[in-house]
């Protein structure tokens, strides 16, 4: 989708003027980072042996490949628990009884107004005070992603499900199904296709959540990256732009995994 | 229960961190965001990319990260300071750094809302002589607002429970005292819990069912 209906292709006033307004937003863009440059090269973060760390095979052996399989482990974890507790919810509350329905629903809009960080804290600094012990940073890490996050795709799948025509349930009633089999062989594998985009985007969320896991200690990408590179090497700045890179690296190809699932599966 | 209401004023007092944290960001993410959109659809090819770039980095970025580099970057790194007071400082630097955040997706909501207004209002009001400056912000843009208006809820409910996050640059809301009150009062862990969720689920629900009246009330008929 291009915008080029909001103004008239310029004529050659036109094409002078926004040559002249390109080049005003250029030298401001460059103003700023060239203010960037210089702060930050008073903290001497561009030096060479700052950013040469970054390319070390025993620095990536270290921090950044066992924080990134942290940060995939507790996104993998989350995403599996988290569709599993998104279709069980998502079914729940679209049972035929009320005395499901109901405390699903109840269940499903608890978790998704509670910040993430509130459930982690609870299962993490709270696990002691109920089960006598104390759980791992891990499982408190997968306990919110879960939960908040499976609450979110309950609600997608159960978007996706209402947004089927009546028809399948119909017919699927018609041929003899039963409601269990309707649900299960019909509608849900219908649901997840139609919501793909949606799901994935919901992960690319629940992977980015999964930094959290940094303030109760969980050994993840951000934490080895500004605790670990950068408390060794004191190169704040080139360590957080490197670990911002992977993330962005790796949502943005998950956005296009999403955009080429809704593009295929539209038939 | 004793706990939460022994402590009750402190509890208020982070809750009150909350709102503030998420009322300024919200108001600055909708100008930034409402100026990225501009700038996404001007016709300066350099401004498109700036702020295409900006958003897919804002929005793929984790908000732990913006914050730390908020704090780290922009605050020791930078150098810039916003108050003497440390406090007010990191109050400030929360809001910088929630407010780059939310603005990319702002910017996303109120895009995809351009897309909903009719070609023909544009050709409308550039027939009229209108620029692009005056077609966008009288004509397209006051249309997009008002299909976006539930998406921007959603934005802003997000907004609002990321407040929480804000602890990393160290600014003590309602999710700092939750952990304090956890280790202070170990026995009454589920009443602390469940008294700071329902704060959240106070402050959140209002909001939705407000931006759901609204988003019907403003809803364009076409």
């Amino acid at each position: 989708m291009t915008y080029a209906n909001l103004y008239e292709p310029p004529g050659p006033r036109g094409i002078r003027r926004n040559r002249t307004l390109a080049a005003g937003v250029a030298l401001v863009l460059l103003a700023v980072a060239y203010f960037v440059f210089v702060r930050f090269d008073e903290k001497d973060q561009w030096a060479a042996d700052k950013w040469a760390p970054l390319l070390r095979g025993d620095v990536w052996a270290t921090f950044i490949l066992p924080g990134l399989a942290g940060t995939l482990a507790a996104a993998v974890t989350g995403v599996v628990l988290a569709g599993l507790f998104g279709i069980v919810f998502a079914t729940a509350r679209m049972s035929d009884h009320r005395w499901i329905r109901v405390p699903a629903a109840a269940v499903v809009e608890f978790f998704r107004s509670v910040p993430l960080l509130l459930l982690i804290f609870f299962a993490f600094f709270g696990s002691f005070a109920l089960l006598g012990t104390n759980i791992s940073a891990f499982s408190a890490v997968v306990f919110g992603l879960t939960l908040y996050n499976g609450s979110v795709i309950a609600e997608i799948i159960r978007a996706g499900v209402q947004s089927l025509p009546r028809g399948q349930r119909e017919a699927a009633f018609a041929i003899g199904m039963r409601k269990g089999q309707v649900m299960r062989l019909v509608l849900l594998p219908q649901a997840l296709r139609a919501m793909m985009p949606a799901l994935v985007s919901q992960f690319v969320v629940l992977l980015k959540d999964s930094a959290l896991g940094l303030i109760v200690g969980y050994d993840e990408l951000v934490d080895r990256g500004l605790n670990g590179i950068a408390a060794n090497f004191s190169n704040v700045i080139p360590a957080a732009i490197l670990i911002a890179a992977i993330f962005i690296l790796i949502n943005l190809s998950l956005d296009r995994l999403a955009h080429r699932l809704s593009a295929t599966r539209r038939t | 229960m004793d706990a939460l209401l022994i402590e009750s004023d402190t509890v208020f007092a982070a809750f009150w961190m909350t709102v503030r944290l998420t009322a300024v960001s919200a108001l600055g993410s909708l100008v930034l965001g409402v100026l990225l959109t501009a700038m996404r659809v001007a016709p300066l090819a350099s401004l498109r990319g700036a702020a295409s770039v900006y958003v897919s980095v804002a929005r793929n970025t984790p908000l732990t990260l913006v914050l730390l580099f908020t704090g780290l970057g922009v605050g020791a790194n930078l150098g810039v300071e916003l108050s003497d007071d440390i406090a007010t400082n990191n109050y400030w630097l929360a809001v910088i750094g929630l407010t780059a955040y939310t603005s990319a997706f702002v910017c996303e909501a109120l895009r995809s809302g351009l897309n909903t207004v009719p070609v023909g209002q544009a050709e409308a009001a550039r027939s009229l002589g209108l620029g692009f400056v005056k077609t966008l912000g009288l004509i397209t843009l006051p249309q997009a607002f008002r299909s976006v208006v539930a998406p921007l809820g959603s934005i802003m409910i997000a907004l609002t429970k990321n407040t929480t996050i804000a602890l990393v640059v160290g600014v003590s809301e309602a999710s700092v005292r939750m952990r304090e009150m956890i280790e202070t009062y170990g026995d009454q862990v589920i009443e602390i819990f469940f008294g700071f969720a329902a704060g959240f689920v106070l402050l959140c629900l209002p909001m939705g069912l407000a931006f759901g009246w609204l988003s019907r009330r403003m809803a364009v008929a076409r």
